[in-house]
């Protein structure tokens, strides 16, 4: 049953990221970017992330995406042209990045051959531990041994507010 | 008990360092007053030394100050110290003496020179130096007086820089030393190598359980390796060239450093080291063989030169022949009289040629003198006494110790050198007196003056100065004391056959003889010392001085015949002579020689290989390439800084994918 | 049950699809997008391994992956609004003024 949802929601992903690749409209990328991330929230709870389900969903899908998109009506970004002289060196590159990629992926698949047998996923309780992925482990975990990080983390968002709002200034 | 002997080289250095460094500013007076009386009072101490000297019990010679240590590496030392023997000391009175002597009749010459302080300041230098060389008590505190004296040589040869035939003479005195100083240098790491350190008594106590070397060895290689750095010093075969160059100096440097004093290094050298010589009989034979071919290869060049200055040059470097002849034969003691006698009549036939030149207004070539006798009175007599005295005349100084080397020579079996010897004497008379007669009998063949401008310039070889005229008595005085000193000089050496008492020899037999036991060869250096023990050999000494006389005799009657009384016939002479008579004036060629043999071979593989090869090809080219190297990588690594973002992006790209590569592999590892 | 490489390729996947999207996209916004889509992938690979070897800092590591991106989003796209206000374009290859 989680393969066979696996499977669908891995499709869905895939298929919404090429999307993003394939279309010139810039909205259009950005929604079929939500759609990866909505999927992808699913696949979370499919392993159980609860809570990074949830914040994938808020956060990400809610309030990021949606900025992208409040900028793109904004900057009334058009279609993409075709500019004679694009790249090169990117295309150059990026193909063989991709392949790269995908070679990287393929290769640990067949290295880790043992991870074929691991079997993942399925509600806390299947697995026999009870809250795991839920908001009371994660924030016993947040607030105890990653406190620090939090703390700087909450520092870098006061910092990329200030940035946001100085750069984006209109100038007098 | 220390007698302060280092008082007697610092006095000059002070002196050469005050008007080196002040001079400029000085007076003449005060210039005079600072050089001449530092060196008087190097001269009046060193006779105060003398005195002391004669009062100390015969096992404090050597007398041996020791001042300070100079270097200390490992088991080597060498220190600032000074060995006081008879030897140093005839040296010491020698320098001192005839040096002042020098300093008061430079005063009267260079009277109207530029760069007067500058003269003096170079002079003080040189006694310094000298002094060092002397009283040294170390090979390598020797070697350090050794350039030292190359280098006020330099300096002076050099005095009139501005002309290039001075400066050129000035380098090529330098480089020639230095050839013979590379074997010097040899020779002093070979002992260093084998004796530990260059202490003189170290190394001559470590010598004596040596014994007589009859082939090749390590004390022949280190008497010959000695013998090549005295060549240079002392402008033997094949290292004389740059004697005769070195009269572009002032005269009275040419009496100083070239005659009396500097040139006698090498024979001071060679004495100082008798010990390793009593036991290397084959270096002391090249020794021998190369004095006694010097001394007649240079009396057959001074035959023919025209300049006077030039005559006299190529007869030091005769008579120095003859001394090394004298070491040669181990006749060290004869070797040290006849440099005695020499430093007096040589630095008087220069200064009386300085004195002719001067009054000429610098006319050096003899062929423009003449008649000369009635102008110059004192200079004339002077020069008499002088010109007697180098032919070998007794009872003038030089016949003593020239016959006493040949006498030494011929009893210790060599014949053939003997032979060579004395028709070197006879050269020597000959073209002394030709000097003498071409220069103070006959007609003025001087050029008429046009103006009365005073010709003092420079003393170059060119031009009259109207009515040649005496010299300024501060000149002829010095001239008078060593014409006194030829006349008598000798008689400290008179041999016992003659009815003296050989003091000399005695005077010096402790330093010759200190190691002799070691020798058990019967050396010669044991037997000049005794008077002949039997008639047979005293006739034969006697003979061979009578045969001396009547050489000296021959010399003066052919100089007489052929400049005197018919002096026509040097010219037919020399046109039927032709192509002999041009090679022998042209001094065998030898400069043209080592120019090309030498000198053109090193400046071409200096310009093609190493100047052009390696400096402008290598290490230009290294350079270069390294430099343009690093522009065209920057050149080619610009290219990834294209402004446009997404070129960016794709470097970021691969960096990202090269690096996680590596982490991938480094993690399956 | 789901294998655990098959979580792996599929973020690979998902991070190679970012990486193209990064380097052949002419618009600034979907460029950004392209790596919003790299970061998506990251977290998946982080929650994958976070419920296999039931580490819950698998889990923060993605939270604070997220705030970042967030953080990184809003100074970005202000960046982008000022290059648009002065270049008049969203084109990537018009943002050239450092050119050689």
């Amino acid at each position: 049953m989680h393969l066979v949802l696996f499977f669908i929601f891995g499709a869905v992903c895939v298929g919404a990221a090429i999307n993003l690749l394939v279309q010139k409209h810039p909205i259009n990328s950005a929604l079929s970017l939500i759609v990866v991330m909505g999927s992808l929230a699913l696949l979370y709870l499919l392993l159980g992330a609860e809570f990074v389900a949830a914040v994938q969903i808020i956060v990400y899908a809610g309030a990021v995406m949606v900025l992208f998109v409040f900028t793109i009506m904004l900057l009334n970004a058009g279609e993409e042209e075709v500019l004679p002289h694009s790249s090169r060196v990117a295309i150059v590159l990026g193909v063989p990045g991709l392949i790269a990629g995908l070679a990287i992926g393929v290769w640990v698949l067949g290295r880790f051959a043992g991870l074929d047998r691991i079997s993942i996923g399925g509600p806390a309780i299947l697995n026999g531990t009870e809250g795991f992925g839920n908001p009371q482990a994660i924030a016993h975990l947040l607030f105890r041994d990653f406190l620090l990080p939090f703390e700087v983390t909450s520092i870098l968002i006061l910092i990329a507010i200030m940035g946001a709002v100085v750069l984006a200034r209109r100038e007098e | 008990m220390s007698l302060h002997l280092w008082i007697i080289p610092l006095l000059p250095l002070a002196g050469a360092a005050i008007n080196g460094l002040l001079g400029k500013r000085f007076s003449k007076a005060l210039v005079n007053t600072i050089a001449l009386g530092t060196t008087a009072a190097a001269f009046g101490y060193a006779l105060y030394v003398t005195v002391r000297f004669l009062g100390l019990p015969a096992d404090q010679i050597p007398h041996i100050e020791r001042y300070a240590t100079w270097i200390s590496a490992g088991t080597f030392f060498a220190e600032y110290g000074i060995y006081l023997d008879q030897l140093s000391l005839v040296m010491l009175l020698i320098v001192t003496g005839v040096g002042f002597l020098i300093h008061i009749y430079s005063i009267g010459y260079m009277e109207h020179e530029g760069g007067y302080y500058r003269y003096f300041a170079y002079l003080n230098l040189f006694m310094f130096f000298m002094l060092t060389l002397i009283l040294a008590n170390n090979y390598l505190l020797l070697f350090v007086g050794w350039e030292g004296v190359g280098l006020s040589s330099y300096l002076l040869i050099g005095f009139w820089f501005l002309k290039d035939s001075a400066a050129d003479a000035g380098k090529k005195a330098f480089i020639t030393n230095r050839v013979g100083d590379f074997g010097f240098l040899i020779a002093l790491f070979l002992l260093i190598k084998h004796f530990g350190n260059l202490q003189y008594e170290h190394v001559f106590n470590a010598v004596s359980p040596y014994p007589v070397e009859v082939t090749a060895g390590l004390l022949t290689a280190i008497g010959l390796l000695l013998l090549v750095g005295a060549i240079g010093k002392s402008a033997q075969i094949p290292l004389y060239v740059w004697l005769p160059d070195a009269m572009e100096g002032p005269t009275p440097v040419s009496a100083l450093i070239h005659a009396a004093t500097m040139v006698t290094a090498g024979v001071y050298m060679l004495e100082r080291s008798n010990p390793i010589f009593d036991r290397a009989p084959i270096a002391l034979m090249a020794v021998a063989v190369i004095g006694t071919l010097t001394a007649i290869f240079a009396a057959s060049i001074g035959i023919l030169q025209t300049d006077i200055k030039k005559v006299l040059a190529y007869s030091t470097i005769s008579q120095l022949g003859y001394m090394f002849m004298g070491v040669g034969v181990a006749a060290y003691g004869a070797g040290i009289f006849h440099l005695m006698t020499h430093a007096f009549f040589k630095a008087l036939l220069f200064l009386s040629a300085g004195a002719i030149i001067h009054g000429l207004g610098g006319e050096q070539d003899m062929r423009h003198m003449g008649g000369l006798r009635k102008y110059m009175p004192y200079t004339f007599w002077c020069m008499t006494i002088a010109t007697f005295t180098i032919a070998g005349f007794p009872p003038l100084a030089a016949f003593f110790s020239k016959d006493e080397i040949l006498w030494k020579t011929w009893a210790r079996g060599d014949h053939v050198l003997w032979l060579i010897g004395i028709i070197a004497a006879g050269m020597t008379s000959f073209y002394m007196f030709r000097l003498w007669f071409l220069t103070f009998f006959g007609q003025y063949r001087g050029a008429q003056a046009e103006d009365s401008a005073h010709g003092h310039d420079g003393h170059d070889a060119r031009g009259g100065h109207g009515t040649p005229h005496e010299s300024p008595m501060v000149m002829i005085i010095p001239l008078m004391i060593l014409a006194l000193l030829s006349c008598v000089g000798g008689w400290v050496g008179i041999p016992t056959v003659l009815g003296g008492s050989d003091r000399f020899d005695h005077f010096l037999d402790p330093v010759f003889h200190s190691t002799a036991e070691a020798a058990p060869g019967g050396e010669a250096a044991a037997m000049p010392a005794e008077a002949p023990a039997n008639h047979e050999e005293a006739s034969t000494e006697l003979a061979l001085m009578v045969i001396s006389v009547a050489v000296a005799a021959i010399g003066f009657f052919g100089a007489w015949f052929l400049y005197y009384k018919r002096p026509e016939l040097p010219a037919q002479l020399a046109k039927s002579a032709g192509g002999l008579y041009t090679f022998v004036l042209d001094k065998y060629k030898v400069d043209e020689f080592y120019s090309a043999a030498i000198i053109k071979p090193i400046v071409l593989v200096s310009t093609n290989v190493l100047w052009k090869g390696i400096d402008a090809t290598l290490i230009d080219g290294a350079v270069d390439e390294s430099a343009s190297g690093a522009k065209d990588i920057s050149d080619g690594m610009r290219q990834m800084q294209s402004g446009n973002i997404r070129s960016y992006a794709g470097w970021v790209a691969f960096g990202a994918a090269v690096v996680i590569a590596f982490m991938v592999w480094k993690g399956v590892r | 049950m789901v294998p655990l490489s098959y979580y792996l390729v599929l973020s690979a996947i998902l991070f190679a699809c970012g990486v193209t999207g990064f380097l052949i996209k002419r618009n600034i916004i979907t460029i950004f997008m392209s790596i919003e889509l790299m970061l998506n992938a990251v977290n998946l690979t982080f929650v994958a391994f976070a419920a296999e070897l039931r580490a819950l800092s698998g889990h923060v590591f993605v939270f604070f992956v997220m705030v970042v991106a967030a953080a990184e989003t809003a100074v970005g796209l202000a960046i982008i609004i000022s290059v648009f206000r002065t270049r008049e374009t969203l084109n990537v290859d018009r943002v050239n003024l450092l050119k050689l």
